[in-house]
């Protein structure tokens, strides 16, 4: 077993039958960015619906962003069986939380530490979970918004993005984002970034949800879609002025 | 699978270290010491956080600045935050800025075969109140110098720093103490530049500094902006 | 010759449905020297009285440490709770690796319950001998549980356990209800005259009793000799001032009080 594990590249050449179990060495299904950001009131979170096989569009309906217990939204892009199996995990996590009944409860940042410890421990099996997590939520008055990778790399930010969400919609959280945005002023800032990377991250669908998180609780909104427009000179005719390019 | 498709990798692969850059100094002079990092954290060529503080104090008078990945980083952190508690509970005192770092060296070789990637400095006072800085490699061969720096800019820095420090050479007879014979304040004026200068070249470098000083009245703690580009 | 048929081993009940075993070990912390606590909304106080087994040796530690949030004080057998209190320290350093927070005080009592429990079920093990005052601070507030070796725990606003309690217990039972609203130099001031109580007439000093906080922005911690030695100085003066007939209504209050079973001793 240790053979396998200092020798990755066995790991892919190696038929089924040689191993007595298999670990994750890429991912199948996954779901495309997830963005987070603090506003006024708590957390809101934007995840499309949308589940690729390769670059097969698979699922259209998957839901990529849940709470966990009564402070916390976690949202997940990467493998989707994975960030299933991290539900799993979280409901047991929050079930012997709440047998316990004593009034104690885990707030975001507990269950963001949890999950860093679940992610980290899983790469240090060389057995990862093929996911980019966000997680957010609000206890005792207090906002929490961060990140944990597939490998264990986690931080706490005012806003957060996975994948191409971090090349496409940071820059512009960081241009226009504010702590004392409204609802209102925070989902049109989601939708802008949201319609962004509709228009150029190829895996992203035009159904997405938005999910709040405040001192009340979770809301999970309905999936819809944006109001697009193709009509761009630029989308019409890619390469004009590039000439010698693809 | 056959070997030949291995070989023409069409899927993403995965490795279990990143880097996430950033630069440490850290500056021991007769009576304090500087221990310094900037706050951006990095993947490749995006930026993930410019506010993520690598500097934690695991003592009294111990203070540990980290670049590397970010992930063992906080692992390392965390493990060393344990051990000093437990250290608490049965010596019924702080550990010494020396001790630590003995411990340090101990548990980077405790993981040799799987390294944290993990570049330190450990600064302090040692026992005598007299600033100390030790630097490590990823698998815990240390030494106590005078000053160090370690990270992405440390090879921007550490020329700049042997150049205006002017410590005796460790290889002088007898030894030479290697703590610097700047002040305080110069110290603290001197990391300033050298992070300005290295966020100048270095990409992984910026957006701010963190200086923490510690002396025989305490810690003190101080920011200053650097590039964000 | 009479003999007890049902307390050689632990888990042998007797035909009226006692443990003797287990009682034995709840003995045994009514034998060590008397340790105490009380509570405000916001401070946690514990006391304990130190005695020297003899007077060429020094005393041994009862009130530990076990996190910023929580401490112990113990009666009875010393190294049953030294071994305790390294379960507890152990389990909190563990729950901060985990969660990086504090584990709420209320687990750890049931943790300590539950380990205390399977002592009291196990034909080759042996109940702890000791009792534990735990005091904690969490997200919830400031608690103060007993603990026993028979598995049981109890949430307390005041309590009182070791050799001479019942003195300590009855001058808590009668001051605990300014304790919720009290300063925390109130609270103490209440902690050194209940273990005056235990003394039965011998001198307090700070050499005999050690005295340790944990509260909102003040981390557990016990206070230094000096420390304890001015507010024992200070309650002497203000008692000097005070007359005789206080002294009387301590007594008939005494007497009242005693009857009352306190949950320790089934």
């Amino acid at each position: 077993m240790d053979s396998l594990a200092s020798d990755p590249v066995n790991q892919c050449t190696a038929t089924s039958f040689e191993m007595d179990s298999q670990r994750t060495q890429y991912p199948y299904v996954t779901g495309t960015s997830v963005i987070g950001v603090k506003y006024e009131d708590g957390i809101l979170m934007a995840a499309d619906t949308g589940a690729s096989y390769g670059s097969t569009l698979r699922y259209k309906s998957v839901e990529r962003i849940k709470p966990v217990g009564k402070h916390s939204l976690l949202g997940a892009s990467g493998e989707i069986s994975d960030f299933q199996e991290i539900l799993r995990y979280l409901d047991e996590l929050i079930l012997y939380d709440n047998m316990w009944d004593d009034g104690n409860s885990l707030g975001p940042k507990e269950v963001h530490s949890y999950l860093n410890r679940v992610m980290y421990n899983r790469r240090n099996k060389f057995n990862p979970l093929w996911n980019s997590l966000v997680l957010g939520g609000v206890k005792n008055g207090k906002k929490y918004l961060g990140m944990v990778s597939m490998i264990g790399v986690h931080f706490e930010d005012n806003h957060v993005a996975t994948g191409f969400g971090n090349h496409l919609a940071r820059p512009i959280l960081r241009d226009e984002w504010r702590e004392d945005m409204t609802f209102e002023e925070a989902v049109k800032l989601l939708e802008k970034c949201m319609l962004v990377l509709l228009y150029r991250d190829r895996s992203a669908i035009n159904k997405l949800q938005i999910a709040k998180i405040t001192e009340e609780g979770v809301t999970i909104m309905p999936p819809y879609a944006l109001k697009t427009f193709w009509g761009f000179s630029a989308f019409e005719n890619p390469t004009k002025g590039a000439e010698g390019s693809w | 699978m056959a070997p030949v498709e291995a070989a023409t990798k069409q899927h993403a692969n995965w490795s279990p270290y990143d880097n996430n850059g950033g630069t440490v100094v850290a500056i021991a002079g007769g009576n304090y010491c500087v221990v310094a990092a900037d706050t951006r954290m990095s993947t490749g060529y995006s930026i993930l956080t410019r506010d993520y503080s690598k500097i934690c104090q695991l003592a009294d008078k111990s203070i540990m600045a980290s670049s590397g990945f970010q992930a063992d980083v906080k692992a390392l952190q965390k493990h060393l935050a344990a051990k000093h508690l437990i250290y608490q509970h049965q010596h019924n005192k702080q550990m010494s800025c020396p001790a630590m770092a003995q411990l340090l060296s101990n548990t980077l070789y405790y993981k040799r075969f799987f390294p944290y990637y993990a570049f330190n400095v450990l600064g302090g006072l040692d026992s005598e109140g007299k600033g100390c800085v030790f630097t490590y490699d990823a698998v815990g061969s240390y030494e106590r110098v005078g000053y160090s720096a370690q990270g992405s800019g440390a090879t921007l820095i550490t020329p700049v720093l042997d150049n205006q420090l002017k410590t005796p050479s460790p290889l002088l007879l007898p030894a030479k103490d290697a703590i610097t014979p700047l002040s305080e304040t110069e110290a603290v004026d001197m990391v300033k530049d050298v992070f300005a200068s290295a966020a100048e070249r270095d990409i992984y470098t910026g957006d701010r500094v963190e200086i923490v000083v510690v002396n025989s009245e305490g810690i003190r703690r101080e920011y200053v902006e650097l590039r964000k580009d | 010759m009479f003999r007890n048929q049902y307390d050689t081993d632990v888990t042998t009940w007797s035909p009226a449905g006692r443990l003797f075993q287990v009682e034995y070990a709840m003995e045994a912390v009514k034998q060590g020297s008397a340790a105490i606590g009380l509570r405000s909304s916001k401070h946690v106080v514990l006391a304990s009285v130190n005695k020297a087994a003899s007077e060429l040796s020094s005393h041994q530690r009862k009130i530990f440490k076990v996190d910023d949030h929580v401490g112990i004080a113990i009666a009875g057998l010393t190294a049953d709770g030294r071994v305790l209190s390294r379960y507890l320290r152990s389990e909190c350093i563990n729950h901060t690796f985990v969660y990086e927070s504090p584990l709420p005080v209320s687990r750890l009592v049931v943790q300590l319950a539950d380990k205390a429990q399977v002592c009291t079920q196990r034909s080759w093990k042996r109940p702890y001998g000791v009792g534990l005052l735990v005091a904690g601070l969490d997200e919830l507030g400031a608690h103060l549980y007993y603990n026993c070796p028979s598995g049981n725990y109890f949430e307390y606003q005041a309590f009182a356990i070791g050799s001479r309690s019942q003195a300590a217990k009855t001058y808590l039972e009668r001051k605990f209800e300014t304790f919720n609203d009290s300063s925390r130099e109130e609270l103490i001031k209440h902690g050194l005259l209940a273990v005056k109580e235990t003394l039965q007439g011998e001198k307090l000093t700070s050499s005999i009793c050690t005295v340790a906080i944990v509260g909102v922005d003040e981390p557990f911690h016990k206070l230094d000799l000096g420390t304890v030695q001015e507010l024992i100085d200070v309650l002497e003066a203000e008692e000097a001032g005070t007359s005789e007939p206080q002294r009387e209504g301590d007594q008939s209050a005494m007497q009242e009080d005693s009857p009352d079973v306190a949950p320790m001793d089934i």
